[in-house]
C-alpha cells in the first residue's frame, strides 16, 4: 500500500472511524475491508493470517485463516494481580497462543477471531485497560525502566509516563462507540486533535523513559528518550534523545536504524510540553509522501539536528539545558530477588520470547496464574520481554520461590547469559511482515550458538543476541552485539559489534546466509574473543576494538560514559 | 418378388390413415417392406423418448382407448424413469400403445378411464414420495380418488432397505388401487437399491401381460428398430467411462470434523456430456482393509472361486467390487440371524421392532454385525447373502460451459471410528482415497428435475447446505458463461465458518464481481444457539417472496431428513407470513411453484 493511500485512509477516516462496523459485521469473511485493515491499528489491532497454512488454505478454496492481534496499551508495563487474572482468562477464551510480553511492555493476544473482537476488546477494558493507540501512526506504549530497585524513583517515573501517555491519546470517541457501545453525539467524527490533527502522525512514535545505569528500554532506540537524572536520590529531571528508530527496509539505503541525539536537559515539569513539541514539529514536517522515509529520524536528518531543536524549543517555549552527565552499564534485565529500598523484594523472572503459555511441558501460564492469585504487588513487563513480580512482602518470596520451581519459571537461575538477553520478535507465523523465523527459532539457535561458546570456554558470557524476522527491528536487533535479521526462510543477515549499552549500532557483517554459515562465521571470532578479550570487555566492543568489524563513521554516544 | 399385404380387417389408425398405408405399401419387395416396419418403430420409439422427456398432456378421449398401456412414473434420482422408460419402449416395440408419463403430468381426472396401469415409483426419506409424484399420490391415497373396478394395475416399488419405511409409497398405492376396486394384474415388487434383482423379472412380467392383454391383434413381427447408428461405445451405467481423476483436495480446512473432497474427473474422449443439475454415478470398490478384515473374521480364503448368477470370480474380488460391504439390509439381518441362531437378532425382524431394526440398519455396517454376533457363513452363502454393488450419485458441481470435458463433484468422505476400527462410506471413501491419474467407472445420471430455468433473465434462489451447495457452483457456471441476466441468491450452511466455508474463495470472488447477488450464511456450531439456513430463510422472508412474486426458481439440495423438510416449512410461513396467506393457500402456492418447476428439489 503507498504511503499516499494511508495518509488519505487516514484523513478521511472520520476520525479513526471508518467503516469497521460494516467490515465487523461483514459474516462473508474473517477479514476487513483495507482500509479497516488499516484503520484498526489505531484501535491496538492487526489482522494477521495464520502464515503455516495460508496456501494450504488457497488449495482448500478458503480464504487465509485471519485472525487479529490485539496488543495492550500499559504504559510501563505495570499491571496489578487482578488484571492478570483477567488478562489471563481472555488469552485462555479468545486467544490462541497464550499472553506474549512485546519489547515496549505491553501484552499480546493472537489469533482472537473477527466474530470475537469485540467482546475481547470489551474484557480488557473490563480490565481497567485499554489498547487505544497501542499501534497506528501515533504514540505507542511508553516504555518505562522496569527498575525494581529504587522504588519511589521509579514510581514517579512511573507516574509521569503514564500522564504523558494519557496526554497523547488520541481525542476520538471512536474506539469507544465501536468496541464499548458508546453512544454516538453531535460532532462523533470530527473530535478535535490538537496534537495529531486530520492526518494523525506520518508514522508510528515511541516514547521511553530510562533510569541509569540500566539501559533496559533502548532509550536510544525511541524517537523521544528521557533518561532520568538523579542527584542526591532525587530525580531532578531528564536528558532528551530524539531521532532513534530501528526500521529499514532491505536493499535500500535510503533507510537505516539510526540511535537518538541527547540534546539537552530539561526538568520533570517539562515532559509534556516538551514532547508534545517533538510531536507536533514531526506532525507538521514528517515526510507524508514517502512512508518508509517518514520517521521523525529522517525529518532530523533531512532538516538537520539544530534546526530540528529550535524547531521544538520554540514550539515548547522554553530551551533545553546542557545535558547532565549519565552512564549506562548495560541494556538487560537484573534477574532474580532483590530488595527494593522499601523492605519490598521484587523477582524477575525469565520469560523466552516473551511468551506465556501451556505447551512443551512447561506450564507457564498456569504457574502465573497461581502467582497472580496470592501475589499482593505488583507485576512489571520489561522491555526484554521478562517479568518483574514486584512488591512482594519479604514473608511471601518462599511460596513464591516454589511456584516458579514447580512451573518450570525459574530458567533465569540456570540459563547461560546468553540465553537471558536473547529477545526475538514475533515473526511467523502471525507476523504479515516477516521474512524468516524469530521466535521459534531462537530456542534452537541459542542451542546451536551454546555449543559454541561451550567450545570456546565462554558460556558466562554475557553476550547480547536478538533475531529479528525482518528489517523492522521490533526486537531492537541493531542493538545487538549478534543479531540475525531475516531476509527468506532460514536466512538471515548476520550483524555484529553493537555495544552491550544499547549506545552503538551493529554493523551488517555477512549478508542472507544460513545457519551453518552463520556458526561458521561466528567460530572464528567467539575463538579470538575467548584467548583477546581484556577483563569486561563486551564482545561488541571487542571484535570493534579487533578491527574484526570496521566502526561506523560516528559514534555519538561511545563517549558519553 | 412383389409381397402381398393383407391390411387387418380394422387396422389401429386414425380414419383416412389406412389407404395411405396401403398406397405406400403396395408394390414394395420385402427388404423395402422390412425397412418400413423398422422405420416406423424407430419413429415409435423415438415418440416415447419424446414423452418421457417432455410431459405429454393427452388429448381429452383419447384416454377412452381401452387397448392402451398407461406407464406412470414417480422419480427422484431418475431410477424410476429409466425403467418405465424401458418398459415403455419394450411394449411398444411389442405392439402396444403406450403412453409414458410422469406422475405431476398425469391428468388425474383421466384416472377413472382408465384401464391399464403400471406404475413405477420410488420412496424417499421417510417414506415420502418424490417430488415429482406429491400430488398423485395425495390423489389417489385421498378421498377424490374415484372407484376404479374396470382398472388393472401393477406396481413396482423402488427404495432403500437401510430405511424404515422401505417402498412405503409403491405399498400403499398398491393397497389404495386394490381398495378402490381395482385388479392387481401381477403382485406388486419393491425394489432395493440393487434394484435389477427385483425390478427385471417385474419388468419382464409387466411386458407380456401388456403383450397378452393389449397386443394390437394386428401387429404379429417382433420389430427391431432402426436407429441412428450411436456412438463406438455409449458410456451408460452398465458401461461405465473410466475416468481420469485430476484432482483430489480436500475443502475443509483444519480443525473440521468433515473432510469433504473437491473431486475433478476428465470426461475427455468419452462422449459425455451433462447439464446443471445432472449427476454423475460412481461405481466403488469396497476399502480393502473391510474385505479383509470381513475375511479374517469369518475365517475364509479370498482367492476361493465362488461362482454365483453364473459368475465365477474370487471371493475378494466378489467382496471388493460386486457386493455391497458398507450398508447393511434386512435380509442379511434375518440370514445371519438364522445362522448365529441368536435370538435377540431374530427379535429385531418383528413388526413392532420396526424401529430398533432402523436403527440397526443406520448405524450398523455388516461387518459389526458379523463381529458381534459371530457365525458360520460359507463363501457362497456370504455372496449369495450380501446385496450386489450399486454406484453412488453425486451432483454435478460444474458446468461444461465452464470446465469444458471435466466433472466437478463435492464429495464428503464418510470416515467414523466405531469401536476402535474406522469405518467407511464405500463411494466416498474410493473417491478420497484415489490419486490424480487413477482412473475411475463414472457414467452420467440425468436429473431433468434440476434444471436451470429456460427463461435465463428468472432469478434464483439456492438452498445449500454442507455438499448439497455442489449443484449451484455448477449453476452459477453456467449462468455466468451464458450471461444470464437473473440474479443468484445463495444460502449456505455448515458447522463452522473458518473451516467448513466450502468454495468460500469462489463465492467471494463471484460476489466481488456482481456474480453473486447475496450470500447469506448459516454456521451452526460458531454461535451460541445453533443456526441452519432455514433460519436464515425465515429471516429474509420478505425478500424471499419478493423474489418468488417476481418469478425467481426456487432450488433446495442435500439433506432430505431434515433439511429439506425444515426449508419445505419454512417456506410455507413465509408464503403465508409474507403473502397474507392461510395454511391451504401457501400450500397451493408452494404446490403450483413445484408444478411449474420453479420449486425444485435434489435431496437425499
Amino acid at each position: 500500500m503507498s504511503a499516499h493511500s494511508v495518509e488519505d485512509i487516514k484523513h478521511d477516516s472520520h476520525r479513526l472511524r471508518g467503516s469497521l462496523l460494516d467490515s465487523l459485521a461483514d459474516p462473508l469473511t474473517g477479514a476487513l475491508r483495507e482500509a479497516d485493515q488499516v484503520l484498526i491499528k489505531y484501535h491496538g489491532s492487526y489482522q494477521q493470517d495464520d502464515r503455516d497454512i495460508r496456501e494450504e488454505r488457497r488449495l482448500q478454496k478458503l480464504e487465509p485463516a485471519h485472525s487479529f492481534m490485539i496488543r495492550t496499551r500499559t504504559p510501563g508495563g505495570v499491571v496489578t494481580p487482578q488484571q492478570w487474572l483477567q488478562l489471563d482468562a481472555i488469552a485462555t477464551d479468545f486467544a490462541e497462543r497464550g499472553l506474549r510480553i512485546t519489547t515496549r511492555q505491553a501484552f499480546q493476544f493472537h489469533g482472537v477471531v473477527k466474530g470475537e473482537l469485540k467482546t475481547t476488546m470489551k474484557a480488557i477494558n473490563a480490565a481497567l485497560m485499554d489498547t487505544l493507540a497501542a499501534c497506528g501512526d501515533v504514540n505507542r506504549n511508553v516504555a518505562v525502566a522496569a527498575n525494581p530497585l529504587e522504588s519511589h524513583l521509579h514510581a514517579s517515573v512511573q507516574s509521569q509516563a503514564a500522564a504523558l501517555s494519557e496526554f497523547l491519546l488520541p481525542n476520538t470517541r471512536a474506539y469507544y462507540e465501536i468496541w464499548l457501545d458508546e453512544e454516538r453525539v453531535d460532532g462523533s467524527g470530527e473530535e478535535d486533535e490538537p496534537i495529531y490533527g486530520n492526518a494523525y502522525l506520518p508514522r508510528k512514535f515511541k516514547i521511553g523513559f530510562a533510569i541509569p545505569p540500566v539501559n533496559d528500554v533502548d532509550v536510544f532506540a525511541q524517537d523521544l528518550g528521557f533518561i532520568a537524572i538523579v542527584e542526591g536520590g532525587e530525580l531532578t529531571g531528564y536528558n532528551v534523545s530524539i531521532g532513534g528508530g530501528m526500521g529499514a527496509t532491505h536493499g535500500d539505503s535510503e533507510t537505516y536504524p539510526r540511535i537518538g541525539d541527547v540534546i539537552g536537559f530539561i526538568a520533570p515539569n517539562q515532559v509534556i510540553d516538551l514532547a508534545k513539541a517533538v510531536i507536533t514539529a514531526q506532525r507538521d514536517f514528517g515526510n507524508r509522501a514517502v512512508r518508509k522515509r517518514a520517521r521523525l529520524k529522517y525529518t532530523i536528518d533531512d532538516r538537520g539536528l539544530d534546526w530540528f531543536k529550535a524547531e521544538v524549543e520554540r514550539r515548547a517555549g522554553f530551551s533545553l539545558a546542557a545535558a547532565r552527565e549519565f552512564c549506562f552499564d548495560h541494556s538487560g534485565d537484573r534477574f532474580g530477588w532483590v530488595e527494593g529500598e522499601d523492605g519490598r523484594w521484587h523477582l524477575t523472572i525469565r520469560l523466552l520470547s516473551g511468551r506465556i503459555w501451556d505447551r512443551d511441558g512447561a506450564s507457564h501460564l498456569t504457574g502465573l496464574r497461581e502467582i497472580a492469585t496470592l501475589h499482593v504487588g505488583e507485576f512489571r513487563l520489561t522491555p526484554n520481554q521478562n517479568l518483574v513480580i514486584a512488591g512482594v512482602p519479604a514473608a511471601m518470596r518462599e511460596r513464591i520461590d516454589a511456584l516458579t520451581v514447580q512451573y518450570r519459571l525459574d530458567d533465569y537461575r540456570r540459563a547461560s547469559p546468553l540465553r537471558l538477553k536473547s529477545l526475538a520478535c514475533v515473526a511467523f507465523p502471525t507476523c504479515g511482515l516477516a521474512m524468516a523465523e524469530a521466535e521459534r527459532y531462537l530456542p534452537s539457535f541459542l542451542d546451536s550458538v551454546e555449543g559454541l561458546l561451550d567450545q570456546h570456554g565462554l558460556r558466562d558470557a554475557p553476550i547480547n543476541l536478538r533475531i529479528s524476522g525482518c528489517p523492522n527491528g521490533c526486537s531492537r536487533p541493531y542493538l545487538a552485539e549478534i543479531a540475525l535479521v531475516g531476509k527468506a526462510p532460514g536466512r538471515y543477515n548476520l550483524m555484529l559489534g553493537a555495544d552491550h549499552r544499547g549506545q552503538r549500532l551493529n554493523r551488517l557483517y555477512r549478508e542472507n546466509i544460513t545457519e551453518p554459515q552463520i556458526l561458521a562465521e561466528l567460530d572464528p571470532l567467539l575463538a579470538r574473543y575467548a584467548a583477546e578479550r581484556t577483563p569486561g570487555e563486551g564482545f561488541g566492543d571487542f571484535l570493534l576494538r579487533a578491527g574484526a568489524i570496521a566502526p561506523r563513521e560516528s559514534f555519538p554516544l561511545e563517549l558519553a560514559s | 418378388m412383389n409381397a402381398v399385404v393383407n391390411l387387418p380387417v380394422s387396422p389401429p389408425l386414425p380414419e383416412g390413415k389406412a389407404p395411405l398405408l396401403a398406397q405406400l405399401t403396395e408394390g414394395l419387395d420385402a427388404a423395402s417392406l422390412w425397412w418400413l416396419s423398422g422405420y416406423a418403430a424407430g419413429l415409435a420409439g423415438r415418440t416415447a423418448v419424446v414423452l418421457a422427456d417432455q410431459i405429454v398432456h393427452p388429448v381429452a378421449g383419447a384416454s377412452a382407448d381401452v387397448a392402451r398401456l398407461s406407464i406412470v412414473y414417480g422419480s427422484q434420482t431418475g431410477n424410476s424413469k429409466r425403467l418405465a422408460e424401458r418398459l415403455a419402449e419394450q411394449s411398444q416395440a411389442a405392439g402396444v400403445t403406450v403412453r409414458l408419463v410422469r406422475a405431476d403430468a398425469y391428468p388425474l381426472r383421466e384416472l377413472i378411464d382408465e384401464r391399464h396401469l403400471q406404475i413405477i415409483i420410488s420412496t424417499q426419506g421417510d417414506g415420502d414420495p418424490p417430488d415429482d409424484a406429491r400430488g398423485f399420490v395425495e390423489f389417489l391415497l385421498g378421498k377424490r380418488a374415484p372407484r376404479l373396478p374396470a382398472l388393472k394395475f401393477s406396481v413396482l416399488g423402488l427404495g432403500d432397505s437401510s430405511y424404515p419405511k422401505f417402498c412405503e409409497i409403491g405399498r400403499r398405492l398398491d393397497a389404495r388401487l386394490e381398495e378402490l376396486g381395482a385388479t392387481r394384474w401381477q403382485a406388486r415388487a419393491d425394489a432395493d437399491l440393487d434394484l435389477e434383482t427385483i425390478a427385471d423379472p417385474w419388468l419382464e412380467q409387466a411386458l407380456s401381460l401388456a403383450r397378452e392383454s393389449l397386443k394390437a391383434s394386428t401387429s404379429k413381427a417382433t420389430v427391431t428398430a432402426l436407429r441412428p447408428v450411436p456412438p463406438a461405445t455409449v458410456y451408460t451405467r452398465e458401461h461405465p467411462f473410466a475416468a481420469e481423476l485430476l484432482a483430489n483436495q480436500r475443502i475443509t480446512g483444519r480443525g473440521s470434523y468433515k473432510d469433504v473432497r473437491h473431486i475433478e474427473l476428465s470426461l475427455e474422449g468419452s462422449g459425455l456430456n451433462y447439464e446443471p443439475g445432472d449427476a454423475l454415478g460412481v461405481w466403488p470398490v469396497n476399502p480393502p482393509q473391510l474385505v479383509a478384515e470381513m475375511l479374517g473374521t469369518l475365517g475364509l480364503d479370498g482367492e476361493a472361486i465362488v461362482t454365483h448368477g453364473g459368475q465365477s470370480l474370487a471371493l475378494a474380488h466378489w467382496l471388493g467390487s460386486k457386493r455391497e460391504l458398507t450398508r447393511l439390509t434386512r435380509p442379511f439381518i434375518a440370514s445371519h440371524a438364522t445362522r448365529a441362531q441368536d435370538a435377540e437378532l431374530d427379535r429385531l425382524l418383528a413388526p413392532d421392532q420396526a424401529q430398533a431394526l432402523a436403527r440397526l440398519l443406520s448405524d450398523t455396517q455388516p461387518i459389526e454385525l458379523l463381529q458381534r454376533t459371530p457365525a458360520a457363513w460359507s463363501a457362497e452363502a456370504l455372496v449369495a447373502a450380501l446385496r450386489p454393488l450399486t454406484p453412488r450419485l453425486y451432483s454435478i458441481a460444474s458446468s461444461q460451459k465452464s470446465v469444458g470435458a471435466e466433472a466437478h463433484l463435492t464429495v464428503a468422505h464418510v470416515e467414523y471410528e466405531d469401536q476402535g476400527a474406522l469405518r467407511w462410506g464405500a463411494a466416498s471413501h474410493y473417491l478420497a482415497t484415489q490419486d490424480e491419474g487413477a482412473k475411475l467407472p463414472i457414467y452420467i445420471e440425468r436429473n431433468e428435475r434440476f434444471r436451470l430455468p429456460k427463461d435465463s433473465s428468472r432469478d434464483l434462489i439456492m438452498i445449500g447446505p454442507g455438499t448439497g451447495v455442489a449443484p449451484y457452483r455448477g449453476f452459477l457456471q453456467d449462468r455466468i458463461a451464458t450471461g444470464a441476466s437473473g440474479r443468484h441468491w445463495l444460502l449456505f450452511g455448515n458447522p463452522h465458518f473458518r473451516s467448513d466455508f466450502l468454495y468460500q474463495l469462489e463465492w467471494q470472488r463471484a460476489l466481488k464481481q456482481g456474480q453473486l447477488n447475496r450470500l447469506d450464511l448459516a454456521f451452526s456450531r460458531d454461535g451460541a444457539s445453533k443456526t441452519y439456513v432455514q433460519h436464515r430463510l425465515h429471516e429474509r422472508g420478505r425478500e424471499v417472496y419478493e423474489w418468488l412474486e417476481n418469478g425467481a426458481h426456487l432450488y433446495v439440495c442435500g439433506d432430505a431428513t431434515r433439511m429439506a423438510r425444515d426449508v419445505h416449512a419454512t417456506l410455507l410461513s413465509i408464503i403465508a407470513a409474507h403473502g397474507g396467506k392461510d395454511e391451504d393457500a401457501a400450500t397451493d402456492y408452494l404446490s403450483e411453484l413445484q408444478r411449474q418447476g420453479r420449486y425444485a428439489r435434489d435431496v437425499y
